[in-house]
């Protein structure tokens, strides 16, 4: 028998006929975090033991065995935590903090009722939300002086300075987004009952709606956070001497033995996940919880 | 020009409001006097909200005027605060501030817009609580609390300005039968203390009680006015007879 959709055959086929949910189908902006929170808790161990297990395999019959380079990461270890690694927590603090400051001014310039500002917000919005960030690295390192003198004083800018400049410039035009969306999500009926009871622009903005905003601000805030502190490797492009490039450094000390590769940049990758990881967990909670309750 | 109270409260005369090339509002006149109540009832569509809606400037009009206490609302150097210290209104929805509590809310405006003092607010704020029948809700957030309870929190809030004028926007259309009474309480109280109100409402009932003076509109006109004792028995237009014939 002929199946006629919405007569005889089942309902499910007439799918075709709904428009498909784009936005339904496409990354929401939490597509890195999500991906990191889905991860099961025993991950980094399953990542040492492939560390460990790798260059048995690889190497076996070379003559620096295995353990000959676990031996050097043991004593490169606290070193590449307290110089390396804690450098980069450091720059992706510096960097969040700029950026959201400024990422904050941006998007209420976004919002604002002056056109020109308006315009002037959105164009730097996209300009450094869709510039690759290793670019913007580039720029900031090139362009910006070695030194500055103000009223007599020479300020040096060290290249990690400029590196935290740099990774501030895309955290800054994403949470100017974050901001702008934030607001935009409150209702208008909420600016309206605050019009009607004589208070000014400002003072809604700050005092009824922004509060409001906080709470939903937090996980997609959260969620730059950790994309930022993934991305602070890229300053090893720029001889920042962060993880990356200690763990270069010490491989060379250590005679450049290829059977260190995978200890070494394997070691970063846990610190990094060891990091990471809470963070998306949280962000993720967070994210649901905030998205019942609102 | 000084406003007297012997002259209308709110005045619109000849008021024109579109929405790009739809016109709501063709030419509408209505008086209200202090102590007044007029309820405005029509079908939907027939631009009722928008009228109330322009009375304190949340929208603009493209003609005629409108004046409150005989200051001309769409004047561009008028200080809107001003004129929306004097108005208050009450909206369908509520739009209670979420983040702050029934006490907060009813508190938050005479803080911060009229910067008056805090005990003194706080006392006020109490005192309007109880009068909507909430006490205890003081410190219950809007999520906490059902929608005529919320409604109720928003008539207080709007009285904390000390209004000369109060608008009511279908206040009672977003709640249950059971909580529309208690609401219509709230507002019936008002009424007989004196105070100017202006609602737009579905409440035939409530409108016959309360109104002074009753207009119907369709279409973005006024189609007929009058007292509701007159009102509902006597209606003349075969429009309003037949949104009458409906509705009771």
């Amino acid at each position: 028998m002929r199946r006629i959709p919405g007569l005889n055959a089942p309902t499910r086929n007439m799918a075709v006929l709904k428009p498909f949910d784009v936005a339904a189908h496409s990354p929401d902006g939490y597509i890195f975090t999500r991906w990191l929170a889905a991860m099961p808790w025993w991950t980094p161990f399953a990542m040492m033991a492939l560390i460990m297990i790798w260059p048995t395999l690889a190497y076996a019959q070379s003559r620096f065995t295995t353990g000959d380079a676990f031996d050097a990461l043991w004593r490169w270890m606290p070193f590449l935590v307290m110089s390396g690694f804690l450098f980069n927590v450091v720059i992706s603090m510096l960097a969040m903090a700029i950026g959201t400051v400024a990422g904050a001014a941006l998007g209420l310039a976004q919002i604002s009722p002056l056109k020109p500002l308006r315009m002037f917000a959105w164009f730097n919005t996209q300009l450094f939300r869709n510039s690759p960030w290793l670019v913007l690295l580039f720029i900031v390192l090139l362009a910006l002086p070695f030194e500055i003198t103000i009223f007599g004083q020479t300020i040096r800018i060290p290249d990690w300075m400029k590196g935290v400049f740099g990774l501030s410039l895309p955290v800054m035009a994403n949470i100017s987004e974050v901001v702008r969306g934030a607001v935009q999500s409150v209702p208008t009926a909420q600016w309206e009952a605050a019009e009607s009871l004589a208070f000014t622009r400002r003072q809604i903005l700050w005092q009824i709606i922004l509060p409001q905003c906080y709470k939903r601000m937090l996980p997609p805030w959260m969620n730059w956070y950790a994309i930022l502190t993934m991305a602070t490797p890229l300053c090893s492009l720029l001889g920042i001497e962060e993880i990356i490039t200690l763990s270069r450094q010490a491989m060379e000390a250590e005679d450049n033995h290829p059977e260190l590769l995978v200890p070494f940049f394997g070691f970063a990758l846990i610190m990094f996940f060891l990091y990471c990881y809470p963070i998306a967990r949280l962000t993720m909670r967070l994210e649901r919880k905030f998205a019942v309750k609102l | 020009m000084t406003w007297t109270a012997d002259q209308p409260i709110v005045s619109l005369k000849e008021v024109r409001k579109s929405f790009g090339a739809l016109e709501v509002l063709k030419g509408v006149s209505l008086d209200v006097m202090k102590g007044e109540v007029i309820c405005i009832i029509g079908p939907s569509g027939s631009g009722k909200s928008t009228l109330i809606r322009c009375i304190n400037g949340l929208n603009d009009i493209q003609g005629g005027s409108i004046t409150v206490e005989g200051q001309e609302v769409h004047d561009a150097n008028l200080d809107k605060l001003e004129l929306r210290k004097k108005v208050g209104m009450v909206f369908q929805q509520y739009n209670l501030f979420p983040h702050k509590t029934a006490l907060e809310n009813v508190m938050m405006a005479p803080l911060k817009v009229l910067k008056q003092d805090k005990s003194e607010v706080e006392t006020r704020a109490r005192a309007l609580i109880k009068k909507v029948r909430l006490e205890g809700k003081e410190n219950s957030y809007p999520g906490e609390l059902s929608g005529g309870q919320q409604q109720r929190v928003a008539i207080a809030r709007s009285l904390a300005m000390n209004p000369d004028v109060m608008l009511f926007d279908e206040v009672t259309a977003a709640l249950d039968p059971e909580t529309v009474k208690e609401v219509l309480v709230t507002i019936r109280e008002l009424a007989e203390e004196g105070m100017t109100c202006i609602l737009v409402t579905h409440e035939m009932g409530f409108a016959r009680e309360v109104a002074d003076h009753i207009y119907f509109t369709d279409r973005g006109v006024i189609v007929e006015h009058g007292p509701p004792a007159t009102f509902f028995t006597e209606a003349s237009d075969p429009r309003t007879q037949e949104f009458l014939g409906q509705i009771l």
